[in-house]
C-alpha cells in the first residue's frame, strides 16, 4: 500500500510500488488529465508537482511519493484561475490539447520560481515539452502573459 | 488491489462539460438512445443542431477536433445564421450515420483539409433552416406575420407587439415544425460572427485537463491490452510462449490476433509489464531484406528511366536539346511517422448484438464498415463515440482501421470491454508512413538564363492503392498524391514533363500532413532556387515573372517577400530563403532566415509566411494553423526519418524521432491576403513551403545545396 496525496487530498494505492505514478494517477484513481506520451521522460505530457517541483510522471515509481504532496493539472486551480490557464485562454493556445496539461504544469513550476522569466528561462524550462501540433510560439507568449498577470495581481 | 474509479458514461458527459465561463462545451459523444437529450429537454431542429430549454445550442459536428479548431469554426458558420447567444453554444461529435458524410467525399470522415471549404454551405444552412422554424414557431404563438419578426442573441421579437420569447422556450414548438428546404443565406458582407476572431470553444477544457480524448476513456468492467507486434511488417507468430506474461499479477490473459499477441490486462502497465515476458518466434516474412540504403540506390537507379507520364506540355525533350545550359538534380526524403502525442488507442465493446467503439479516429465510416466485418455484424449495429483526437496528421484516416479493427479483435478475444493502448515505440514502428520519395530534375535554360524546359521524375509509393478513393485517386497508373504540386505546377513553363514511378514496398505507408506536397514543396521549391542561380536570377523576382498568370500565388509571394523585407542587408551568416506552395486550394509563400555554424548546426531565426485562403471564418484559427504547418515542416526539416534496417525500424521513441523544442521554434509572422473566395483549405497548406524556404535559406547563408531531408549537420559542416 503507498499513500500519498493528490491535490491536497490523501490517497492510497495498492498496486506494485514499480507502477509509474502516471499509471497510478490514469488507471488507478480514473484522473486522467496527466498524459502518456513517450513513457521515457522525453515529451513532458505527463508532467505533475511532486511537493512543488515538476516531475515526469512516467518514470516515477509510485514508491517515490511514498508520503508526498503530487499536484496534478486537475489540482491547479479551483477554476481555471491560475494566470497560465487564464492566459493559455487568452491566447488560444492549445490546438489538440493533449500535451498542454504538461506544459502548463511545468510553466507552472517556472513560474512558482521565476516570476519574470526572460525568453530564455523558458526555453531552458520548457524544453523538456514537445508539443506536435508546434504551438511553442503562443506557449511562450502566454508563460509572458500569465507572469504579467501575477504580477499586476501581487501589485493590487 | 484498489478499485479503479470508473467514470460513467453519463459523468463523462458532465466532467466534458465543466467549463468556466459560463460556456458549456460538451465534447464527449451522446448517449445511445438520447436518453440525457431527453432529461434536459433538448429538441433537435435537425441533424446538426439541438436547443435545449436551458437555451443552451448543441452545435453537432460531423467531422473531428484535432487541433484544427473545427469545434468552433462549424459552430461559426452554423451560428452566423441561428443567431443564437454565442456564450451558450457548445459543440458535440456526431454519431456515425450517412447524414453526417463528407458533402464532396461521401463518407465520414476529416482530411485534406478540407472541413471548411466542403461545410462552409451546409452549416450555413442548418442554421438558418433552424432560425426560420424557431420564428415560425413564435410567429404562429404570437398570430403574427413571421416575416413581421426578427431575432437577436437567441430571442424571437416582434417589435410591433413588443413581444419576446427566447430560442430555449420556443425549441419544443419549433421542432415540430416542417424546415423550409430553401432558406436564403446571408451575404457575406454581412457577417458578423465569421471572419471575426473568437476564442476557442476547447481551450477550457484543454487548460485544466478535462478535455477527453480516446486514451481517456474509462467504461465499466473495461480492461487493457497491449499488443506484441511483428518487428517486420507482414511478420507472423511462429510460437509463442505466454508463460512468464501470464504470471505478472494483473495480467488476464494472452491471446494471438492477427496482428500479433495481445496481453490483456487489468490495467496499462501489467499488460506493458507482461508484454515483455512474452517469448514470441517470429516468422519474419519476405520484408526482412528491406533497408533503406538499398532503398535510396534503387529509387535514384529508377529515376534514369522514364516513368509514367503524369503531366506533358511542349516539347521537353527538343527543348532540352536546344537549352543553352542545362541543371540536374536529385531530392530525397525519408519516411516519415505522424507521432502524434496521443498514441493510437481504441476503447471497444462488443457484444452479441452490438459494437460500440470510443477512439478518436478521423475516418468513422471506413473504420464502422471495417470493425463490423470483424465483429461479424452490420455496420448499423457498429457505433463510433469519437473523442478528441491527441493529434491526427492523416494517422487517425486508416484506410484499414488498422488500430480499431485491432481492438475489435482483441475484445473478441478478451470477452469484456477493452482499451487498446498503443506505447510510443509502438506508434513509431508501427508503419503508415509517409512515403519515402527521390525526384530527379532536368531543366534547360535558354540564353537569357530563363527556364525553357522542366522535366521532373518522381519514384515512390503509391498512398491510395487500396483506399477507397482509389477510384478517383488513381488514374491511368498516376496515384494523383503522388504528383500533386509537381504536375500541377503553377509556374509558365513552356516545356513541362512530369513522370512517375511507383515501387510495390512491403511498408505500409499513408497520408501525412499535406500528403504528396510534403515532397514535392521541398523538391519543386528548392529545384527552382537552383534554377534561378543557374540563370543568374533573383530567385524571388524569377518567381514572380513565372506567375505571371497566376495573380493569387504572385499577390501572396509579393506579401511575403515585402513583409521580409526581401533584398534588404541581413546580419553576417544569416541568409534568406523564398518558397511558394500551392496546395489544398490555398496559396502560401513563406520567407524564412537562418544561419548555419561552424558545427553545420541550423538555427532558424525567422520566418514570415502570406497565404490566401479565400474567405476566413476564424482568423486565429488560420494563424495558428500556418504556425504549427511551419513547425511541423521544420520537424521534417531539421529532424526526423524512419530507417529500415534488416526489415526492422531503426527508430523507436522520442530520443531518436526527435522533435523540434521551443528552443528551436523560430519568431513566426503570418500574413492573411483578405479574399471573399470560398474557403480553401487551411490545416495543410503552411507544411510544404517551410522546408524549401529553410533549404534555399541556408544556400543564401553558405553556398551548399540542401538535396536530402532532414537535413544533417554532415551534410553543412
Amino acid at each position: 500500500m503507498t499513500s500519498f496525496h493528490v491535490n491536497g487530498k490523501p490517497v492510497q494505492v495498492d498496486v506494485d510500488p514499480s507502477t509509474p505514478l502516471l499509471w497510478v494517477l490514469r488507471d488507478s484513481l480514473g484522473m486522467t488529465g496527466t498524459k502518456f506520451g513517450c513513457g521515457m521522460a522525453l515529451c513532458g505530457a505527463c508532467t505533475v508537482h511532486l511537493d512543488g517541483k515538476a516531475i515526469r510522471s512516467c518514470v516515477a515509481p509510485v514508491s517515490r511519493v511514498e508520503g508526498k504532496r503530487v499536484t496534478t493539472i486537475e489540482g491547479l486551480s479551483g477554476n481555471l484561475t491560475h494566470p497560465l490557464q487564464r492566459a493559455w485562454i487568452e491566447l488560444d493556445v492549445p490546438q489538440c490539447g493533449y500535451c498542454q496539461s504538461g506544459q502548463i504544469m511545468s510553466a507552472a513550476v517556472l513560474l512558482a520560481e521565476n516570476p519574470k522569466p526572460t525568453d530564455k528561462d523558458i526555453d531552458e524550462a520548457m524544453g523538456g515539452n514537445i508539443c506536435r501540433c508546434g504551438t511553442y510560439p503562443r506557449i511562450r507568449k502566454a508563460i509572458h502573459k500569465a507572469a504579467e498577470m501575477a504580477n499586476e495581481g501581487r501589485a493590487k | 488491489m484498489s478499485a479503479p474509479t470508473i467514470v460513467g458514461r453519463r459523468e463523462f458527459i458532465r466532467t466534458g462539460a465543466a467549463i468556466g465561463g459560463g460556456l458549456l462545451v460538451s465534447l464527449y459523444a451522446p448517449l445511445p438512445g438520447g436518453a440525457l437529450a431527453a432529461e434536459e429537454k433538448d429538441f433537435a431542429l435537425n441533424a446538426f443542431v439541438r436547443i435545449g430549454t436551458d437555451e443552451s445550442v448543441t452545435v453537432i459536428s460531423a467531422h473531428s477536433e484535432m487541433g484544427q479548431g473545427i469545434y468552433t469554426s462549424l459552430p461559426m458558420l452554423l451560428n452566423e445564421e441561428l443567431q443564437a447567444d454565442w456564450s451558450k453554444i457548445r459543440v458535440e461529435a456526431a454519431p456515425v450515420d450517412k447524414v453526417y458524410n463528407h458533402p464532396v467525399f461521401g463518407v465520414q470522415m476529416t482530411g485534406g483539409s478540407t472541413t471548411s471549404p466542403a461545410e462552409w454551405e451546409r452549416y450555413r444552412k442548418m442554421g438558418a433552416t433552424a432560425r426560420v422554424m424557431l420564428v415560425q414557431a413564435a410567429a404562429a404563438k404570437w398570430g403574427v406575420e413571421p416575416a413581421s419578426c426578427k431575432v437577436e442573441k437567441g430571442v424571437v421579437i416582434h417589435a410591433a407587439t413588443n413581444k419576446r420569447a427566447t430560442y430555449g422556450s420556443l425549441a419544443d414548438a419549433a421542432a415540430k415544425l416542417t424546415p423550409s428546404a430553401n432558406v436564403p443565406l446571408k451575404n457575406p458582407k454581412d457577417f458578423t460572427l465569421v471572419g471575426k476572431p473568437t476564442r476557442r470553444l476547447d481551450t477550457p477544457s484543454k487548460a485544466n485537463g478535462t478535455a477527453q480524448f480516446g486514451l481517456d476513456v474509462i467504461i465499466p468492467g473495461m480492461l487493457t491490452a497491449v499488443v506484441a507486434r511483428p518487428p517486420v511488417f507482414g511478420g507472423k507468430v511462429a510460437k509463442l510462449d505466454a508463460s512468464a506474461a501470464m504470471k505478472v499479477p494483473g495480467v488476464k490473459a494472452v491471446e494471438q490476433v492477427p496482428s500479433g499477441v495481445a496481453v490483456i490486462a487489468e490495467r496499462f502497465w501489467p499488460a506493458k509489464l507482461g508484454r515483455e515476458k512474452l517469448v514470441i518466434e517470429w516468422d519474419l516474412g519476405p520484408n526482412v531484406g528491406l533497408s533503406t540504403e538499398k532503398m535510396l540506390h534503387d529509387f535514384a537507379e529508377t529515376a534514369l528511366k522514364p516513368g509514367a507520364i503524369a503531366k506533358k506540355t511542349g516539347d521537353p525533350e527538343a527543348a532540352l536539346k536546344t537549352a543553352a545550359k542545362t541543371v540536374t538534380a536529385e531530392y530525397d526524403v525519408p519516411y516519415l511517422a505522424h507521432a502524434m502525442m496521443e498514441p493510437l488507442n481504441c476503447v471497444v465493446d462488443l457484444r452479441a448484438d452490438s459494437c460500440e467503439i470510443w477512439t478518436g479516429t478521423q475516418f468513422e465510416t471506413v473504420d464502422r464498415a471495417n470493425a463490423a466485418q470483424v465483429a461479424g455484424l452490420p455496420p448499423e449495429k457498429v457505433q463510433i463515440h469519437t473523442t478528441l483526437l491527441g493529434g491526427g496528421f492523416g494517422r487517425r484516416a486508416n484506410p484499414a482501421s488498422d488500430f480499431v479493427v485491432e481492438a475489435v479483435h482483441v475484445a473478441k478475444a478478451a470477452k469484456a470491454p477493452v482499451k487498446v493502448v498503443w506505447t510510443r515505440e509502438d506508434d513509431l514502428r508501427g508503419g503508415w508512413y509517409r512515403p519515402m520519395w527521390h525526384d530527379r530534375f532536368v531543366a534547360g535554360l535558354d540564353a537569357n538564363g530563363e527556364p525553357l524546359v522542366w522535366t521532373h521524375t518522381i519514384v515512390g509509393q503509391s498512398i491510395m492503392q487500396g483506399t477507397p478513393f482509389e477510384a478517383f485517386g488513381i488514374k491511368d497508373g498516376i496515384d494523383s498524391a503522388s504528383v500533386e504540386g509537381a504536375a500541377d505546377l503553377l509556374y509558365g513553363m513552356p516545356n513541362l514533363q512530369v513522370d512517375l514511378h511507383t515501387p510495390k514496398i512491403g511498408v505500409p505507408v499513408q497520408w501525412w500532413r499535406s500528403v504528396g506536397h510534403s515532397h514535392t514543396g521541398f523538391s519543386v521549391e528548392a529545384f527552382f532556387d537552383e534554377v534561378a542561380h543557374a540563370g543568374g536570377k533573383d530567385p524571388y523576382e524569377l518567381r514572380r515573372k513565372l506567375l505571371a498568370n497566376q495573380p493569387r500565388m504572385r499577390a501572396v509571394l509579393e506579401l511575403a517577400a515585402q513583409k521580409a523585407n526581401w533584398g534588404s542587408k541581413l546580419p553576417p551568416g544569416v541568409g534568406r530563403g523564398i518558397a511558394t506552395h500551392f496546395s489544398f486550394d490555398s496559396y502560401v509563400a513563406q520567407v524564412v532566415e537562418a544561419s548555419v555554424d561552424k558545427n553545420g548546426a541550423v538555427r532558424v531565426h525567422r520566418v514570415v509566411c502570406a497565404l490566401d485562403c479565400g474567405l476566413v471564418i476564424n482568423p486565429d484559427t488560420v494563424r495558428a494553423q500556418m504556425e504549427g504547418g511551419i513547425i511541423f515542416g521544420l520537424t521534417a526539416a531539421l529532424k526526423t526519418e524512419i530507417t529500415l534496417k534488416d526489415g526492422r525500424v531503426e527508430q523507436g521513441n522520442f530520443h531518436d524521432y526527435q522533435m523540434l523544442r521551443i528552443f528551436e521554434s523560430p519568431e513566426i509572422e503570418v500574413h492573411i491576403v483578405p479574399s471573399g473566395e470560398n474557403p480553401t483549405g487551411v490545416g495543410e497548406p503552411g507544411v510544404p513551403p517551410v522546408a524549401p524556404a529553410l533549404a534555399n535559406a541556408i544556400f543564401a547563408a553558405t553556398g551548399k545545396r540542401v538535396r536530402r531531408l532532414p537535413i544533417r549537420a554532415s551534410d553543412l559542416a
